[in-house]
């Protein structure tokens, strides 16, 4: 099965060609999001509003613009943040894509910023328009998954037959990644025994006990009431059911945020920040996860939904897979894939399972998501603190 | 799985649980794990049907793998659940502020 990507000089291809609009303070949201407004079929706004430095911040930012989907970056800046600035323009040009920075505060405020913002997105807008395009493959491919708005369903239905389309899509040579370590509490020996090495089985282990100190930390329980009453009865059953969306492949790594994995197989992404408690959630809202997913490199991102989100992304395109029929039925003009058809008894794991895979065959070679064909383009980036993994994390 | 009603979702072949797609009214005749039970209490969806007979420190078997282990005899159609399996991890509350099975 092959397609056409979009070559970049990393040797990676994009399967979007977008320009990204990049605001470096909340201060400079507005002009970025004008930009945007007459291209915004090509053009996506993306954006750190801390003003105070956040290396975190900085790298995601860079790994962002240089993401396989993006072909050329425009930085909107105010002038007087604390933004490096001049290092992401450096990575991106370092990059090969085209790059320009607006700043306000010198371009003579807001009109004369968005007058030539605009001139930057249409010449490349025009220009992306005659790339060169390239074959891909599965095996090119990285996919993440993420669940939110989750209930009783979403664990039999939306996230093991998830969990079937990663197991095709490793096979295939592709790269998946699943998150959530604050959801896995329960489940650390059953996945620990799937990592390629022991190394990383302690690795594996070590995260998501670092997770569970940080919640406990936050005093943030993860197993409510409200779930006994949906059947399930126990902290390792509840995350079992999250867990299911990494199907059954060996795991090949444990990444953090911005890492990109070196080859293909199964990741998990450790998106607990390390040190104390510093900046709050770890990740306030689903599309925060979708970023770190995109960080490292997800050119696109399964979405298992049981009550019902809407979102989409900028960069990526997010498939959105409904695990309750009955809110397929309701939200069904923003839903890619019907699981809930598993609790209906209409299909099973596996033939959902396959549709799933189908649609990551298609959405990667152009297909429209729902959310995209919506016009949805959320981002989210907060201030979060990483250490770098360590050597077991990876192994050759 | 042939051997158990299709008002249940079998998540793995070595599952000891299988889980209700709907609502199941109690007095209800299925299938489960080969045998016919007739169902004692009613049951909503994503709860719990034993599809084997378990016994006290059997581990309970979903998605392939232990998700705590039973505290009472658990005889095949028998519904699963707070009051006859507990986790191995932490103790499962309720609302009652109480350790269900600590």
């Amino acid at each position: 099965m092959s397609f056409l990507g979009y070559p970049r000089a990393d040797g990676r291809k994009g399967i979007r060609n977008v320009v990204a609009v990049a605001y470096l303070v909340e201060c400079a949201h507005h002009v970025a999001r004008e930009i945007v407004l007459p291209h915004r079929d090509r053009a996506h706004v993306i954006g750190f509003p801390g003003c105070y430095p956040n290396a975190y911040a900085q790298r995601m930012m860079e790994r962002l613009c240089t993401h396989p989907n993006v072909g050329a970056v425009l930085l909107v800046s105010l002038g007087c943040e604390s933004f490096n600035r001049q290092a992401l323009e450096r990575a991106v040009r370092d990059s090969g894509r085209p790059v320009e920075t607006v700043v306000i505060q010198q371009a003579g405020g807001t009109r004369s910023a968005i007058a030539a913002g605009r001139a930057f997105v249409a010449r490349e807008a025009a220009a992306l328009d005659r790339a060169p395009t390239a074959e891909m493959t599965l095996a090119d491919l990285v996919v993440g998954t993420v669940c939110g708005g989750s209930d009783g369903t979403s664990g039999i239905s939306g996230n093991p037959a998830a969990g079937r389309a990663f197991d095709r899509l490793v096979a295939a040579g592709a790269t998946c990644i699943f998150e959530e370590t604050g959801e896995l509490i329960g489940c650390e020996e059953v996945m620990a025994a799937r990592a390629a090495t022991p190394d990383l089985a302690g690795a594996l282990r070590a995260s998501v006990e670092k997770a569970a100190r940080y919640y406990a930390e936050l005093g943030y329980g993860s197993f409510a009431a409200g779930n006994a009453d949906g059947g399930l009865t126990t902290i390792e059953e509840k995350s079992m059911g999250a867990y299911a969306k990494s199907g059954a492949s060996p795991i090949s790594g444990l990444i953090k945020p911005g890492d990109i994995p070196p080859r293909g197989g199964l990741y998990l992404m450790d998106v607990v920040p390390d040190g104390p408690v510093r900046f709050g959630f770890p990740n306030i809202s689903d599309n925060a996860e979708i970023v770190e997913m995109m960080a490292s490199g997800a050119h696109l991102t399964l979405f298992v939904t049981g009550r019902g989100s809407v979102v989409g992304s900028a960069i990526s395109p997010v498939i959105k897979i409904a695990a309750n029929p009955e809110m397929y039925d309701r939200l069904h003009e923003d839903m890619d894939v019907n699981a809930g058809r598993i609790i209906t008894g209409a299909a099973g794991l596996d033939e959902v399972g396959d549709e799933i895979f189908d649609a990551v065959a298609a959405v990667a070679a152009g297909q429209q998501t729902k959310s995209e064909d919506l016009g949805h383009t959320e981002f989210i980036l907060t201030y979060k603190s990483f250490e770098p993994i360590g050597p077991a994390c990876l192994p050759a | 799985m042939d051997d158990t009603d299709g008002r249940l979702i079998v998540l793995d072949p070595a599952d000891t649980v299988a889980v209700a797609r709907c609502p199941v009214a109690a007095g209800t005749r299925l299938t489960i794990g080969g045998r016919d039970v007739v169902l004692d209490g009613a049951i909503t969806i994503g709860h719990k049907l034993a599809r084997r007979a378990m016994r006290p420190g059997d581990k309970v078997l979903k998605y392939g793998v232990s998700i705590g282990s039973a505290t009472a005899e658990i005889a095949v159609g028998a519904h699963v659940h707070l009051h006859n399996m507990k986790s191995d991890y932490t103790p499962t509350h309720t609302r009652t502020g109480e350790a269900a099975n600590p």
